[in-house]
Parts: structure tokens; sequence; C-alpha cells
């Protein structure tokens, strides 16, 4: 999977040390626990730039190639960060048969930005992502927390409008 | 005792449509009237019609309210609940005749469905393990530790016949046996809850709505054997499920259902939950442990099978959740009763997820053997907007389309096998006539092409090459010898890749090959997408005689690629079009065609 590497500097308060710095201590010495330590971090940093995946190699005494290797091969982990609104579209198939990539393509046109992408001020990030298991709903898209569901590339607008 | 139940569905699809703020103004309402003690709000797994909701079901009278609001809150409570009257609006209109009001069971829905992995789906609390004992729960592990001995509880589940549910359908019991047959100082059980399928979401709903038969099922294969311990390995996109699995974890635990000695059997059992990170090949079950151990989720040559050599090097069975789902069930009310549903290769019952252009999306488990033709046409309630039904994809990227003309055939996984689809884990798409077949193979590729792990060649390289004659053809540059070239590269990576994944992928080319090779050749030699989807191929006119001269159409092209004076026909200069369909939105008289 192809993954967009961030150029954003990455900043780090003591708060979100701290906080790895527990999770790495309560799993180091068991390299099964690699993958846990990863996804514990990125909800810290909400990404995983290479510094904090080099603090975990250390941490937990694997090479870093080990931690980049995981950190690329699943979809999950992000490598740049996530705007303030991560807007996310379903394009599992049954959102697909029912028009998600125009959803997407209109998002694209209207935020000027595109798939796994952020937006220079920061305030906006766009995922295609894989189902999220509301085909019921289907096509849907998440802003956040918030889902939208049944909705036309129309409607992109209008929700857009609400996270400003 | 309360004198009413008021359940409402706390799945994925019915949360993601507000119901938990419904479940909240519904017992701050019924506390505002003072009922409080008489009426009890349950938070439920999936009902299955994910289509209508947020559903709530009020039971004694059983009456089945569909897309409710925060808004009607109030109204249910002062009518239903205080005054006895149902808010008829409310009610699903299956349910509704001019004269009586028809159980849920009676709908075209619900009526043909037999509900054996789901039986406790939107009908208990999933966080509450009384619940879920007082419907027979643990009863069926309770019976293997003090009844039968783990020979015989592999027995009972091969009499059974049941099969992998994951996709694959090999033999439950015969799976167990194997792990069984092989010593060593410990041994585990797997639950693959990695549910990558895109469109799938049985298994999600399962953990969601009764996570409790899934403790219990691998706790008995543990016993049958010889593992103490368990990992259920979940899709972290599933935050409700994951929330509840621990919160089961940590009641059965408590009970002494999960730990050490449990019913005084000496037979201990202990489970985690591993987090997947958003990889399809993990639903492979060596790539899927390899991933628990904490590396890239890339699959491992069999032999060494796993019941071998599996999890962490010790013997491993590996069953999916629906399979896990069906086993207290089995061994409960014998495998007799399990293998008098269905044909006769693939016993009991089989959960679908119905997506796509269907006007009852949802969860549906039925009986093996149903026709394609009463899932879609009966339960399903046919297909939106009067349009015509022209294939069901089921298995999802590893799977292949069903035509109109195969509707009636009964549904196992032999049948399937043999017309060139496969069961897979129970996605099924419907696809109606504005679907091209085309597109939507190229749309499956894109997900292996993205989704191979890069280990094996044949799957690397040739999924990569495979998208790339598809995108020829759909930009109308392909001949037909280039056909005959895409059928034999899919027989190439079917034959040659290393996992499930690569030997799969190209089941949807070689389906839609198979059963759409006119859509292909419209493509290749009429240089015409017959759906009107593929961009490349489409072309933009206006008919002349509709035309008024309005200039909308002018102003809003992009590439102002549409000329005319006023109150003239336009006209649309192919060559300029960028075909982004503008015009036709914008449009009064529906002159603008595209084909």
């Amino acid at each position: 999977m192809l993954k967009k590497i961030s150029k954003i500097p990455f900043t780090d308060t003591p708060e979100q040390s701290a906080k790895l710095d527990a999770v790495i201590a309560e799993c180091t010495g068991d390299v099964s626990m690699l993958m846990h330590v990863m996804q514990e971090a990125q909800e810290i940093y909400g990404y995983l730039p290479f510094e904090v995946q080099q603090k975990i190699a250390d941490g937990m005494k694997v090479p870093l190639e080990k931690v980049y290797g995981v950190a690329t091969f699943y979809a999950q982990f992000a490598l740049s960060p996530k705007g303030k609104y991560s807007i996310s579209v379903c394009l599992g198939t049954a959102c697909y048969v029912k028009g998600a990539q125009e959803i997407l393509d209109e998002l694209s046109a209207q935020l000027g930005i595109d798939a796994e992408e952020c937006t220079a001020d920061g305030k906006y990030s766009l995922t295609a992502c894989r189902c999220i298991g509301a085909c019921g709903l289907a096509p849907v898209i998440t802003v956040n927390d918030d889902v939208y569901g049944k909705i036309t590339a129309a409607d992109v607008k209008g929700i857009l409008a609400k996270y400003q | 005792m309360y004198r009413s139940h008021v359940l409402v569905c706390g799945g994925t699809g019915c949360t993601s449509s507000n119901s938990q703020k419904i479940i909240e103004a519904m017992e701050a309402e019924i506390k505002a009237k003072g009922l409080e003690k008489e009426v009890q709000v349950i938070r439920t797994g999936c009902f299955g019609l994910c289509a209508l909701g947020p559903i709530m079901i009020v039971y004694p009278e059983g009456c089945f309210y569909s897309e409710v609001k925060v808004e009607d809150v109030p109204e249910i409570v002062e009518e239903h609940l205080l005054k006895g009257r149902m808010v008829k609006r409310l009610l699903y209109e299956e349910t509704v005749t001019p004269e009586e009001i028809k159980g849920l069971n009676d709908t075209d829905f619900y009526k043909k469905q037999k509900r054996i992995a789901l039986r406790n789906c939107g009908v208990i609390n999933p966080e509450d393990i009384n619940e879920y004992i007082a419907y027979d729960g643990y009863q069926a592990l309770a019976k293997c530790l003090t009844e039968y001995t783990p020979e015989q509880v592999i027995q009972i589940v091969k009499d059974s016949g049941l099969r992998g549910r994951g996709g694959g359908g090999f033999s439950t019991g015969l799976k167990w046996s194997f792990t069984a047959a092989n010593q060593a100082d410990q041994k585990y059980v797997v639950c693959n809850a990695d549910e990558g399928d895109p469109g799938a979401f049985m298994d999600r709903s399962v953990l969601e709505g009764d996570p409790h038969c899934i403790i219990e099922a691998m706790a008995i294969c543990g016993y049958a054997t010889g593992a103490t311990e368990g990992y259920i390995y979940v899709r972290a996109e599933y935050p409700i499920a994951v929330a509840r699995l621990q919160i089961a974890i940590n009641q059965a635990k408590q009970l002494g259902l999960l730990g050490k000695n449990i019913f005084d059997s000496g037979f201990d059992f202990d489970l985690h939950v591993k987090l997947g990170a958003g990889a399809f090949v993990c639903g492979e079950e060596t790539a899927l442990m390899t991933s628990i151990e904490g590396n890239r989720g890339e699959p491992r040559p069999r032999p060494p099978y796993p019941a071998v050599k599996g999890l962490f090097g010790k013997p491993t069975t590996e069953n999916n959740v629906e399979t896990f789902a069906n086993i207290p069930t089995i061994i409960r009310e014998g495998a007799e009763y399990f293998a008098s549903m269905g044909t006769e290769k693939s016993k009991g019952t089989k959960v679908f997820a119905l997506g796509g252009k269907i006007k009852n999306t949802g969860l549906v488990e039925i009986p093996m053997g149903t026709t394609l033709r009463e899932i879609i046409e009966e339960i399903g309630g046919g297909i939106p907007g009067g349009k015509k039904f022209k294939a069901a994809q089921t298995g999802g990227p590893s799977g292949g389309c069903i035509p109109a003309h195969l509707m009636d055939t009964p549904i196992d996984y032999d049948n399937l096998t043999a017309i060139g689809c496969m069961m897979g884990s129970g996605g099924l798409i419907v696809m109606d006539e504005d679907n091209c077949m085309v597109d939507i193979a190229k749309f499956f590729l894109d997900f292996t092409v993205d989704e191979s792990c890069g280990k094996c060649t044949p799957c690397r390289v040739g999924t990569k090459r495979l998208r790339e004659m598809l995108d020829k053809i759909t930009d109308g540059n392909a001949t037909l010898e280039d056909l005959d070239k895409l059928e034999e590269l899919c027989n190439y990576i079917k034959d040659n890749s290393l996992c499930g994944l690569g030997q799969t992928a190209p089941n949807p080319v070689l389906a839609t090959l198979k059963f759409f090779r006119d859509e292909y050749i419209a493509h290749v030699v009429d240089k015409k997408c017959p759906a009107g989807v593929c961009k490349n191929l489409l072309s933009y006119s206006i008919v002349e005689d509709k035309c008024k001269g309005c200039t909308a159409c002018a102003r809003k092209c992009p590439v102002n690629a549409i000329s005319g004076s006023v109150k003239q026909p336009h006209v649309i200069d192919t060559a300029k079009c960028i075909k982004c369909g503008a015009c036709v939105e914008t449009c009064k008289f529906n002159a603008i065609i595209k084909k």
C-alpha cells in the first residue's frame, strides 16, 4: 500500500512523550506487542512520524526497519498527520456500486487535495478507507466521528460547510 | 420485573444513524414520566435490517419501529408506553396491513430466515453475560466439560457437517481433529475476526451482538483440541466489537467461565484480544498468525499446516467468527439438528450481508440451498427504482459474480464453486443495469493490487499487470487478442500464487469474462461502455429537438466545449469535452445524452 510521507516538521509535548514511554515500558521485551505499541503511539500523536518510529524501535529493541515495515504494511498506520477534520470516504463494494467514487472526486475537488493528503492549513485531510461495515447506509463518509450515510455528490458542499 | 422492554439496535449501522442518542433520549423521557421501574431500555446487537435503521422493538407487543428519530421519542413514550397505543406512522410498513399488525417473523425479510449464528443478535444485551446465560449461554461448554471427552466433541462437530464459514469451506471437525492429534506443550485457538472483504459485515454483527457465543465456542474448541490459550484477531476498524469483546471476556473471567479450572473440570482456558490494523491478507490464516506475532502480515508456505506449526510455532486451530458462532448450538441441540438443515454437502445456515442495489440492505441468515432469487427478490425486496438485475457478487475480491440466468441455483459451497464463484465470507453485493462489469472487475483488482502483501511475484506483479490490461480495455485501446492474454494471465496467477489472496485474485475477472464477455467485447470492438460508466468511452451529445438554446450548459462547461447562439440548438465539441457531466446536470430539458 502506497503511503504518503509527511514533510511537516514533528513536534512533541512532554505529556505525549511520557505517555509513549509508559506504553513502551509495559510491552518491552515482547515483540508480539509491537503493533499494539504502534497503535497506541498513533492514538497519542495522530500519526507515526520517523522520530516516533525510532523511539519505538529503541524501546522495543527491534530494528527501525522492522517498525517501518509494519507501519507501511498496514492501512491503519499513517505516516502523515490528519487534519483537524479528518474525512474518510468508504470505498467498500457496497458504497462503490452506489457512487462512492463520485463523492471522493467531489471532496477532492472542493478541498483541492487528493486522497491521503492534508490541506496546507492543517484543517482537512481526506482518506479513501476500506469498508467500515455500515453497508446498509451506503454510500458512507465520516468526518471525525460523525457518520453521513446515503449521501450524493451534491451533499458534499453542505457537509463541508458544517466544519469551518 | 418490567412490564415492557424497549430494544434499540446498537449495531454499527444504527449507531451510525444515531441510535445512541435515541437510547439516551428514551431513558430520559421514561424517567421524566416516572416509568423507570416499569420499562427497561436495552441496547442490543444488530437486527439485520440495516436499511431501515435506527430500529426499535417494543415488547411484549413485539412492534417494530423503523427509521426512528430522536424527535419521535416523546411520542413513543407518551402514546405507546403510557397509553398503550402503537405509533402507527413509525411501524415498519411491511408489518402494517389494513386488518392487523403482523409479527416481525411474518414479514418477507424475516420469514425465510433461520437464525443460528445470529440467534441472539438483536435479542439480548450483549454487554450483560446474565442475558446470554438466560438464553442457554455457556450450557454447551458445561455439557462438553462435564459429559463429553474431547474426542466426542470433535465427533459431534464432524457429524454436524459444519464447514468453515470464512470462505474455504473446509470441514471444521476435521480441522479440529488435526490439531488434537498433535502433541505439544502449548496449543492455541485463534478466532479470525479480521473481516476484510469489503461489503461483508456479518462477523462484526456477531461480535457486537453476541460476543459471548464466540468466547464459549473458543473454549469448547480449546477443550476439544487440547489448547489452553486463545486469540481473537479483530479489525481495529470495529471499535464497538472490540469494546464488547473485552467486556464479555472480563465478565466471563469474573464468573469463572474463563480462566483456571472451568466448571471444576480441571480445564484451563484464557483469551486475548489482538487488534489488526487493516490488511486484507491477514484474513489468510498463516498471515494472520504472523501478524499476531508482531510482524508484517505475510503468509507462510503450507505445509507445515497450522495444525502442526501455527501461532508461535505451536499447533493451532483457526476458525472464522461465524464458524464459531454455530458451535454452541451444535453442541446443545446435537449434530442431527444442525445437519437437518441445508443441502447434502453444505449443512446448516449461512449469513449473508446484502448490499448494493437492493431494497433491504442488511444481514440475513438463511438455510444453505436457498436460491439467489429467493434472497434477492423475496428477502431483499428486489432492486430499487425498477431497475433490472444484472449480477450478484459473492466472495468479494476473491469471488465471482452470479448472472441473472443462474439465479435459481441453490446456494451452497459446491454449487457456487461449480459456476466459478465462491461462498466467501458472505458478502452479497447486488448490481443492476447501471453497473459496468468491467469496471467492477477493475474495482476488485484495485483492491487486490493494493492489498497484495508483495511476498510472491505472481500476485505482486501479476495483479498489477491485470489491472493495467483492464485499464487498456476501459480506455478503449484494447484488441480482442488482449482478452485472451487477460485470461491466460489470470490462470497463471491462480496457479502460481503463494496464498489464497493471489490464488483467488483473478476470480472477479474470470467470472465477468465468462458471463459478461459481451460487455468486454463492447468495450474492445465498439469502444462503448454499455452501462455508461467507463468515462473514456463515453461521449456527450445534444439532442437538437430538445435543446432550447438557453445557454446554461455552455456557461457551465469548464472547458468551453459547448458552443451555439441564444435560442439555437447547441453542439458539444467532443475533442474538447472532458466528460465531467456538468452539462447534463445543468440542462433543464434533458437534451444532453451520454452514451
